[in-house]
This record gives structure tokens, C-alpha cells and sequence, in this order.
């Protein structure tokens, strides 16, 4: 019996000795720094948001905040690594370190804020669950209430399900959830007519009627049941990368606000007067600096993308979908940039 | 079969009447069944040709065409228009001959494995090995190649790499596992039983989301597989235990004068597994292993579902995603059968024959 | 290793025990496993703790908040995971069920047409099976299902077949409302049904005994009749069926099943019947020659042969390859969360998206899978071992 002991021993010590040279491991930042790429966890296919055009190459407006940050920590927009996710991969990539972070239209809420080991940085898309119809089937349906009793398909692993329910029972109305795995899959049962309404993100649904040719058939009610507020997700273990992430959204914001674009930021850096510009692009204030970035860090995002409004207008308009809740503070919006100093 | 003869020497048209006699009309109530089918082979045939052939749009026509045609005839020209990204995914166009090649030389290695005068464990590691290299440089690209990164690797070339690789590289374990199952040590056969067990007795699909959702959490931080690779890990694992119960059979099969002769002989363990019993064991169950890839070859398939971009996630993508096309989902999906049955049928015809071939050369 | 015994010999002795090596070999294996297993375990708790998530099972007590859309047992959104989970489980328990019926009996016509004397018969069935089973069911599934969804008519226009409605939405048929007198007939066919296993029982031991059997078959299917109808009448004859009304966006009454189910069982009850097929041509195959031959020089007609002499003999071969056919139809069914049927894979995807319990939700998965294949397994087990009693 008392042979073992040491093996157990040993065992133990063994194990120990492994999972203490894993703490010492580098957080996030360091990591990307290291690899010289940026991990970017993105949807697999969300026109508007992140989908990859016939070469390959990922667009949208998600897509432009990784490039952004790579842009910004290390100097060069491309030196991104795109893993495509499902909803249900999504949150594992994240924990597990597959990702550095995760750019795919997430709704920010406490759960995941606080019992998944995450993050979030900023909001980078507000936007709220909605309901579409085949106005050509179902001219009757006007309003959400008319669709009592009424099958409604609905994509696994997002808020929607829940949302739907919760609203359902709120106003004495009954849905029936069909449920699929995977976006494209819930797309085609609704539009094969297998469900008399398609229920998710009023940009997703944006997003699926404008590639299809017979949208004037189609009609979104006008309910939005939920607030959606859409933010990257980070891991809770790197206050440095956490930092950049949120002044990024920030940065991109504040550039809108104060006029500088993709095609005058280095004019502007060199004649304006503006202290909120000389700050943003690192003409005065050292903000690059306690980010542990250089000061040139915003300029750089923006001559990648763009400021937020240029990266939604690029990619967010052709949807058909109205600035509305994401203009700026000023122009009657929610996006409200902290101040840069 | 002493009638055959005596048969042969009557003319044609009494030799066909006697076997329309003995195979359809037999009786009253076979006669009845043969009319019975005959009628239903002839109506599902007729609609089926009009489907099929004759109403069918061929070659590159346009969605207006087929549109024209709805419900009466197939719109083939969506495999005309789609076959490339059905086959590759989105494998950057120019480079499409690379994983073409690819395939070709998958299907190459495998037809060259069939072949008995490989049967040699030195040409076959050969073979594989070469064979693999190549396509990993085609498809990967550098030393003169454009690089291709994974994410952009798609279709057939993913499915067949996922089947190959997740046999070949699950043999080993598979029988290790089954000589562990066997073993008269407790424990070793203890662990083997239950991995055996454990694995067969969930899906695959459970397995699968393991990989792609769960494994990373069991491994130290920072360090990351490629999805694609977690898939072919968790293929690997769960085919092993399949391999170590095709083993066993094998092992089982065999006299126990085999063990006792090697014993005699003063081999030890290893000697008497790797030199007398494994190869006679594993002789006996080529047509078997052949089998079990034919179940992983179509297993494959399922990796569908944790997205991972097969032949039939590209068949998919390619039928579904073009909103012109959607209509035509039947007949993607029916090209997508045509080429699975038509790996799975070569192959499970190769085991039928191998299997007689090894019985003879068992009996001689 | 005890006390030190001079000699140097003693290292090489201990080296060339077998027990010793073999016991070496273990330890070494437990040591792998054990390291492998710790180092995980411990990255796990790790990763887990560096990152704030908490594990448990305490969320299968929590309000599940989503519906589901098929469901045997009573279920609001307001109810608990742990019962979205049963929910889940009976569906997969009942589609299992209903495909293994429906596959053995699919597949017993098609193994014996297999070897029918009928020489189209025998071609078309083996055209059938060539093609199901080279084919992945995953593919046949979303054909299925594309088909059902895609070409049926819309529920508007629903074809009609007798009193049921067929489109994209399902089926829908009458239903009898619910009423003592059905669940007294349901009872009555269990009682009928255990009766008659009793008598034949009882027939087999009287035929032992005497050399005569009495009559099995009739008596059975005459109680099997009439039980479950003297039930359904004393308990005041229902005759009540809820008809299928279109109203609205579906159809309403009645009983409907949705495309999801239909393409789910005939997916898994086709793809298998294949196989079972060519078991069963292997069991009557494996049937030796002389049995048929006595059979026939008995004067015994095809079906009897087929009854009363082949297919007894033929269970016994079968059993154990019907048992992995059967475990792996059972498995299968998890790919209904392909085509949206609300199955154990599904309800449990659902969970871990909202709650995030990953390892817990896959951890239970498996589980429920191993759980069932291993009762699938000894249930066959046991029967096997019956049919082998019975035999001498």
C-alpha cells in the first residue's frame, strides 16, 4: 500500500509544477503582442456585422473594430486572425483563450458579465430583437399581437429565444418555437414557409432581407421587444487589453464627434486646433500612452477603418437600417465617447 | 446448378420463358407480387425519368430557366453553376486545381492501399506519408504556392481528409485498445474496457461539441488548436474504440494454439502479438476495417454541425446561401448523395470482394 | 520494495518476473492516465477560476424562460431546466422508440425480400438497401426534411389524405378527445397484450408436455381485439374526435405532427431498416441448409418455412448485431438537432447558450447517451440470454 505514496506524490508535484509555469503565462495583451496577430472571434456569415466576401476576406462593421485594434496595438489592420463562431461556440472560444476577443454582435447582460469570466468593454451597436413576416402570406399580421398562436423560427444559442417567451407571457400571447442550430438553417425554414415569422436582432433581420430578391414580400413589425445592446466580450484576466478595447470604441466615437475621418486624420492631427483632436490623435495628451500603446495608436485606427460613423455608414446603411439609437449623443443618439484626456 | 448446363443448348426465347418462369411466376402469388412491381417500378420510373432526364434543365442554363420549369423537370444547371464551391468551399478560385489535386491524390492513395501488392508496411508508410506531404503543401500552398490559410479550406478535400486521417491515425489506438481488452492485467484491461464503452456509447455528435466547445477549457492557458484539428482529434478518439472492437473480433477469431505456439517458441508478449497473432488478426479483418471506414467516411459529415466546412456544409452553403438557387436545394442535395454513394459504394464493394479474395486464400 | 536482499542479481530477477513487469506495466498506465487526468482537472479549475465561472448543476433549478415546441409532459417557458432537460430526453426517447419499430419491421420485409424466389423483388430490395446505406443519414435527413418544408403545399392549401392534412407544417389528424374510455381501451391493450404472452408461454409448456400445442395465434389476436373494446364500452364508448380546423396560422385540434418529426423518424427508420436488413438476410442465410430442406420435404409452404423454421432460428444469430444497430439508431437521433426537432441535444444546446454551463450541460449529454445505450445493451443482454435458454 504504502508503495504508492510517492508515486501520488510525485503526481501531485507534477501537476503542480505544470499549472504554476501556466500562471505565469503572459495575460492577453502580451500574448497578441507576441504572436504579432490578433485573434478575432467573428460570425460566420452576418452581412453588415462580419461575413466573408467570395475571396474569403471578412467585412463589416465587427470586422473594423478588430481591425482597428490591430491596427492600434500593432500597427498594421491585416495582422488579424478571423475565427468564425456559431452562437453556441462563442463563449467558450473566449474562456477557453481560442480568441483574444470576441467581435460578434453579442448582447452585453449581467449574466455573461458576471458569471462567464467576461468582459465588456463599450457598446458598439445598440440594437433591439424584432419580428419579421411574409407580407404576402399573412397581409392580415400588422402588429405582434396578430400573430398569436403563430410559429415563429428562432436560431439556437442567442437571447431571443428567452426574450420571446418572456414577452410572450407578459401580453397573454403564445408562440411556437421552432429551433434551429445555425443562422442560415433558421433563415431558410422561415423562408421556405415552415414558420409564419423569423424572430432575432432587427439588424440580422436587416441583414437577411437585403440579400434576398423578393424582400418587398417581406414585413418587419413594428414591436421591438428587447434592448440588445451589442459589445465585444473580453476575458476579465487583462485590465491593459480591456483598456484599449473600451477606448477604441471611444476613440472611433470621439473622431466622429470631432469631424476627423479616414481621409483627413493626418491633416488634422498636423494643423487642428481642437483640443479634443490634438488629444484623440495624440498631438498633446499622452492618452496611447497609458494604454501602453504609442501616441500615433487612434490615428492608425481610423486611417484603417475609419471613424464609427464612416464604418457604419460602409457597412450598416446598405442594410437599410436608420442611425437611430446609434448616433451620437449630440445628433439624438446613445453613443456618448468619454472624454479622451 | 446441374441444370445449367442442359440449358444452354435450348433456344433463347424458351431459355428466357423458363427463367421468367422460375424467378417471376413461380407461383400465383410471386406472379402476383411481379405484376405488383412491375406496375410501381413502371409508374415511379416513368415520373421519375420525366423528373430526372427528360423535363430536366442541363448544362449552365439560367435561374430563369429552371424558374420556367418548376416542379416539372430538374434544374441540374444548379450543380453546373454551384460544382465549385460544392467541391472546394471557398478555396480562392485561381488556386481551385490545388485542392483537385488533392482529392486526386487522396483517392490515388486509396485505390493504391486496395491494392495487394501494397500490403507491405514499409511501402505503405511510404505511400502515406508522401501522399499527405503533398497535400498539406497543396493545400497550405508556400515553397513556390500562393499560402492558403485553413480557414479558407473547404468541401471534399475536409471530408477526406477527416475520414483518412481520422482511420489511419485511430488504427494504432484501436489496437492497442483491443490488445488491452484482451490483456490479462486488470488494470489495463479495466481502462481499456471502459474507454471502449464509454466512447461507443455516446454519439458522435456529443463528441464533437466536446471538442469544439469544451477541450480548449482542459488545456493550459494560451495554448489553442485550430478547429478543424479538435475535429479531427475527436474523429480520431472516437474511431479508435470502433477499430479496437474490429480488432478484438479479429484477435478473438483466432485458435488459441496460435498463443500457445508462439509461448512455446519462448516469444514473449510484443514478439507473440506483433509477429504471430496481430498479423494474422488483423488479415482477417480488412473486409471489416474497410467497413468501419465506409461508417467514418459518412460520419464525417456530421462535423457539419459544429460548422466545420465539409463537402456537405459546402453543399449546403452553396444550395442554401444563394437565395436565386434555393429553390433547387434537391437537386445539391441529391449531387451531394451521388458523391458520398458513390466513395461508399467502390468501397463496400472492395470489402465484398476482398472478403471472398481472403477466404480463398484462406482455404488454399 | 520490502527489505534489501544482498546480491546483485536481484534487479535482473525482479526485471525478468513477469508478475513484476506486468505489474509495472499498470502502474505505469495508472500513473499516464492519472497525470493526464490531474493535469486537466487542474487546468480546468484553473481556467475556471482565473476567469470567474462558476460550475454546478445548481442551474438545472433555475426558470428555463424559452418554450419548446414538442413536448410529451407539461411544460411552460416558467419551468425549470432540469425539466426542459426531461422534456428533451422523452422526445428522444420517443422518436427512438417509434424508429426501432418502425425500422425492424421495415427492415425484416426487406431482408426477407432480399431472398424472396421473386427475382424483382429480391433486386429492388437489395437497390434499396445499396442505396439508403451508402448515403450519410445526416444527408437524407436534410433532404427529408427540405422536402417536407419546401415542397409540401403551405398549411392554406393543405393536400388532403382522408381525415388528415398534410403540408409544410405537418400533419394533422383527428384525435380522440381525452376520455377514460380510451385510456381503459390503452390499458385493456396492455392487459390483452401480457395475456396473450402468458397463454403462449403456457402453449409452449403444454406442447412440451403433451406434443400438441393449443392454438396461440388466434386466441391472442381475438383478446388483443376484444379486451381493449369491452374496456372502451363499459367505460362509455367516447366516440368523440377532435378534428383538425384550419384557424389562423395553423391548423387547430386535433393531433399534429410536425414536418420535424416526421423527418426525423422516417430519416432514422429508413437509414437503419438497411442495415437490419442485411442482418436479417445474414441470420436466414446462416440458417443451415438442412432445416429448410426437412421444412419443405414437410410440405411446408414458403411462409410457413419463413415462420415457423427459419425466422426462430434466425432471433438468435440476429440479437447481437440488432442490439449496435439499435444503440446506434438511438444515438443517431441526435442529429434532429439538424433539422430543429427539440430532442436532448437541442433543449440541452439551448441551456448551455443561455446559462453558459458548458461542461455541465455536455457533461450530462453524454451521460444520458451512456446511460441509455447501456440499458439498451442489457436489456438485449437479458433477451439474448432468454432465447438461448429456450434452446435445449
Amino acid at each position: 500500500m504504502f508503495e504508492q505514496q510517492p508515486i501520488r506524490h510525485g503526481l501531485a508535484a507534477l501537476a503542480l509544477g505544470i499549472t504554476a509555469s501556466t500562471a505565469l503565462a503572459g495575460p492577453t495583451l502580451d500574448a497578441i503582442k507576441q504572436r504579432g496577430t490578433l485573434v478575432c472571434g467573428v460570425h460566420t456569415g452576418l452581412t453588415g456585422f462580419s461575413a466573408p466576401d467570395k475571396t474569403g476576406k471578412y467585412a463589416g462593421i465587427d470586422v473594423d473594430y478588430c481591425k482597428a485594434l490591430a491596427a492600434a496595438i500593432l500597427g498594421n489592420p491585416d495582422k488579424v486572425k478571423y475565427v468564425p463562431l456559431t452562437a453556441q461556440q462563442r463563449f467558450t472560444a473566449l474562456q477557453s483563450g481560442e480568441i483574444d476577443i470576441l467581435s460578434r454582435n453579442t448582447t452585453w447582460n449581467s449574466k455573461r458579465d458576471t458569471t462567464m469570466g467576461s468582459v465588456f468593454p463599450g457598446v458598439w451597436f445598440f440594437d433591439g430583437q424584432a419580428f419579421v413576416i411574409n407580407s404576402r402570406k399573412n397581409p392580415k399580421v400588422k402588429k405582434l399581437a396578430d400573430l398569436d398562436k403563430a410559429s415563429v423560427c428562432v436560431e439556437t444559442g442567442t437571447t431571443t429565444e428567452r426574450n420571446m417567451a418572456d414577452y410572450a407571457r407578459a401580453h397573454k400571447l403564445s408562440f411556437k418555437p421552432v429551433v434551429f442550430e445555425g443562422q442560415e438553417a433558421t433563415e431558410k425554414a422561415f423562408q421556405s414557409g415552415r414558420c409564419d415569422a423569423y424572430t432575432t436582432d432587427a439588424s440580422g433581420i436587416a441583414a437577411m432581407l437585403v440579400n434576398l430578391p423578393s424582400r418587398a414580400d417581406y414585413t418587419v413589425l413594428p414591436e421591438i421587444i428587447s434592448k440588445e445592446p451589442l459589445a465585444p466580450m473580453l476575458r476579465r484576466n487583462d485590465q491593459e487589453f480591456f483598456a484599449i478595447a473600451r477606448w477604441m470604441i471611444f476613440a472611433l466615437q470621439q473622431a466622429e464627434e470631432s469631424g476627423v475621418t479616414q481621409a483627413n486624420v493626418l491633416q488634422m492631427k498636423a494643423t487642428s486646433k481642437d483640443p479634443a483632436v490634438q488629444r484623440l490623435t495624440g498631438a498633446t495628451a499622452e492618452v496611447g500612452k497609458g494604454l501602453g500603446l504609442d501616441s500615433d495608436w487612434a490615428v492608425r485606427a481610423i486611417q484603417a477603418v475609419g471613424n464609427y460613423g464612416e464604418s457604419w455608414e460602409r457597412n450598416i446603411k446598405p442594410l437599410g437600417l436608420t442611425r437611430g439609437m446609434n448616433s451620437l449623443w449630440n445628433k439624438g443618439g446613445l453613443m456618448y465617447p468619454m472624454p479622451l484626456d | 446448378m446441374n441444370r445449367q448446363p442442359a440449358l444452354a443448348h435450348r433456344p433463347l426465347l424458351q431459355r428466357g420463358g423458363e427463367w421468367l418462369r422460375a424467378n417471376l411466376f413461380s407461383s400465383v402469388a410471386n406472379g402476383v407480387t411481379t405484376l405488383l412491381l412491375l406496375g410501381l417500378l413502371v409508374w415511379l420510373g416513368d415520373r421519375l425519368l420525366t423528373w430526372a432526364v427528360l423535363n430536366a434543365v442541363w448544362g449552365n442554363a439560367s435561374v430563369a430557366t429552371c424558374n420556367a420549369l418548376l416542379g416539372q423537370g430538374a434544374c441540374w444547371a444548379v450543380v453546373a453553376d454551384k460544382w465549385r464551391q460544392m467541391l472546394f468551399g471557398i478555396y480562392p478560385q485561381a488556386e481551385q486545381w490545388r485542392p483537385a489535386a488533392a482529392v486526386l491524390i487522396f483517392c490515388g492513395m486509396l485505390v493504391l492501399t486496395a491494392m495487394r501488392r501494397f500490403w507491405h508496411l514499409r511501402r505503405l508508410l511510404v505511400l502515406w506519408l508522401g501522399g499527405s506531404l503533398l497535400c498539406a503543401w497543396l493545400m497550405a500552398g508556400g515553397g513556390g504556392l500562393t499560402p492558403v490559410p485553413t480557414a479558407l479550406w473547404g468541401g471534399l478535400p475536409i471530408t477526406l481528409m477527416l475520414a483518412v486521417f481520422g482511420t489511419l491515425l485511430a488504427f494504432p489506438l484501436g489496437v492497442l485498445l483491443a490488445l488491452g481488452r484482451r490483456s490479462s492485467l486488470p488494470i489495463i484491461r479495466a481502462v481499456s474496457i471502459s474507454y471502449i464503452e464509454l466512447v461507443r456509447g455516446v454519439p458522435l455528435i456529443t463528441v464533437l461539441f466536446m471538442a469544439s466547445i469544451m477541450f480548449a477549457l482542459f488545456l493550459p492557458e494560451g495554448i489553442s488548436f485550430d478547429k478543424l484539428l479538435r475535429a479531427q482529434v475527436a474523429i480520431i478518439l472516437f474511431n479508435a474504440a470502433y477499430i479496437a472492437e474490429v480488432v478484438r473480433a479479429g484477435l478473438q477469431a483466432l485458435p488459441r494454439g496460435q498463443h500457445e505456439a508462439a509461448a512455446a517458441l519462448g516469444l514473449g508478449y510484443w514478439q507473440t502479438q506483433l509477429l504471430v497473432i496481430l498479423p494474422q488478426a488483423l488479415r482477417i479483418t480488412i473486409p471489416a476495417q474497410v467497413n468501419s471506414f465506409i461508417d467514418n467516411f459518412k460520419d464525417t459529415s456530421l462535423v457539419i454541425i459544429v460548422s466545420i466546412f465539409d463537402f456537405l456544409y459546402a453543399v449546403r452553403q452553396a444550395v442554401i446561401s444563394d437565395l436565386d438557387w434555393r429553390h433547387y436545394f434537391v437537386e445539391g442535395y441529391l449531387f451531394a448523395m451521388a458523391v458520398y454513394w458513390l466513395f461508399c459504394y467502390a468501397m463496400s464493394h472492395y470489402s465484398q470482394w476482398l472478403e471472398k479474395h481472403l477466404a480463398r486464400d484462406h482455404r488454399t | 520494495m520490502g527489505r534489501q536482499v544482498p546480491g546483485a542479481s536481484l534487479p535482473t530477477a525482479m526485471w525478468s518476473s513477469e508478475h513484476f513487469r506486468n505489474l509495472l506495466y499498470q502502474i505505469a498506465l495508472l500513473v499516464l492516465i492519472g497525470t493526464l487526468g490531474t493535469y486537466a482537472v487542474l487546468n480546468l479549475v484553473h481556467n475556471l477560476e482565473s476567469r470567474a465561472i462558476t460550475i454546478g448543476f445548481s442551474y438545472l433549478a433555475q426558470e428555463a424562460g424559452f418554450d419548446i415546441s414538442e413536448k410529451l409532459i407539461d411544460y411552460q417557458p416558467t419551468h425549470s431546466y432540469g425539466r426542459a432537460f426531461a422534456v428533451g430526453l422523452l422526445n428522444t426517447l420517443f422518436v427512438s422508440l417509434l424508429a426501432i419499430v418502425a425500422a425492424s419491421v421495415l427492415g425484416l420485409a426487406i431482408g426477407i425480400a432480399r431472398l424472396s424466389p421473386n427475382w424483382l423483388l429480391r433486386k429492388l430490395a437489395a437497390a434499396y438497401v445499396e442505396a439508403v446505406r451508402n448515403v450519410p443519414l445526416i444527408l437524407q435527413l436534410l433532404l427529408w426534411y427540405g422536402v417536407l418544408t419546401e415542397l409540401l403545399p403551405p398549411v392554406a392549401d393543405a393536400l388532403r389524405i382522408g381525415p388528415a392534412y398534410l403540408s409544410q407544417r405537418g400533419c394533422a389528424m383527428p384525435w380522440p378527445v381525452a376520455h377514460p374510455g380510451w385510456s381503459a381501451a390503452l390499458l385493456g391493450l396492455l392487459l390483452a397484450l401480457v395475456l396473450s404472452l402468458l397463454w403462449a408461454r403456457r402453449a409452449r409448456t403444454v406442447r412440451d408436455r403433451c406434443g400438441r400445442a393449443p392454438p396461440v395465434l388466434w386466441p391472442a389476436i381475438g383478446v388483443c381485439l376484444l379486451l381493449p373494446l369491452a374496456a372502451w364500452g363499459a367505460f362509455g364508448a367516447p366516440l368523440e374526435f377532435s378534428q383538425p380546423v384550419l384557424s389562423g396560422f395553423d391548423f387547430e385540434g386535433g393531433k399534429i405532427v410536425l414536418p420535424e418529426f416526421i423527418a426525423l423518424l422516417c430519416g432514422l427508420s429508413i437509414y437503419t431498416a438497411a442495415f437490419i436488413a442485411e442482418i436479417v438476410r445474414g441470420g436466414i442465410l446462416a440458417v443451415d441448409r438442412g432445416q429448410i430442406d426437412a421444412a419443405e420435404a414437410l410440405g411446408l409452404s414458403y411462409g410457413q418455412r419463413l415462420r415457423l423454421v427459419i425466422l426462430p432460428q434466425t432471433l438468435r444469430v440476429m440479437i447481437p448485431p440488432l442490439t449496435s444497430q439499435y444503440l446506434n439508431l438511438s444515438k443517431n437521433s441526435s442529429l434532429a438537432v439538424a433539422i430543429g426537432y427539440p430532442d436532448l441535444v437541442s433543449v440541452s444546446n439551448t441551456t448551455l447558450n443561455q446559462t453558459g454551463q458548458a461542461i455541465e450541460a455536455i457533461g450530462l449529454m453524454m451521460a444520458v447517451y451512456l446511460a441509455l445505450s447501456l440499458a439498451i445493451s442489457g436489456l438485449m443482454n437479458w433477451y439474448n440470454h432468454r432465447v438461448r435458454l429456450v434452446e435445449r
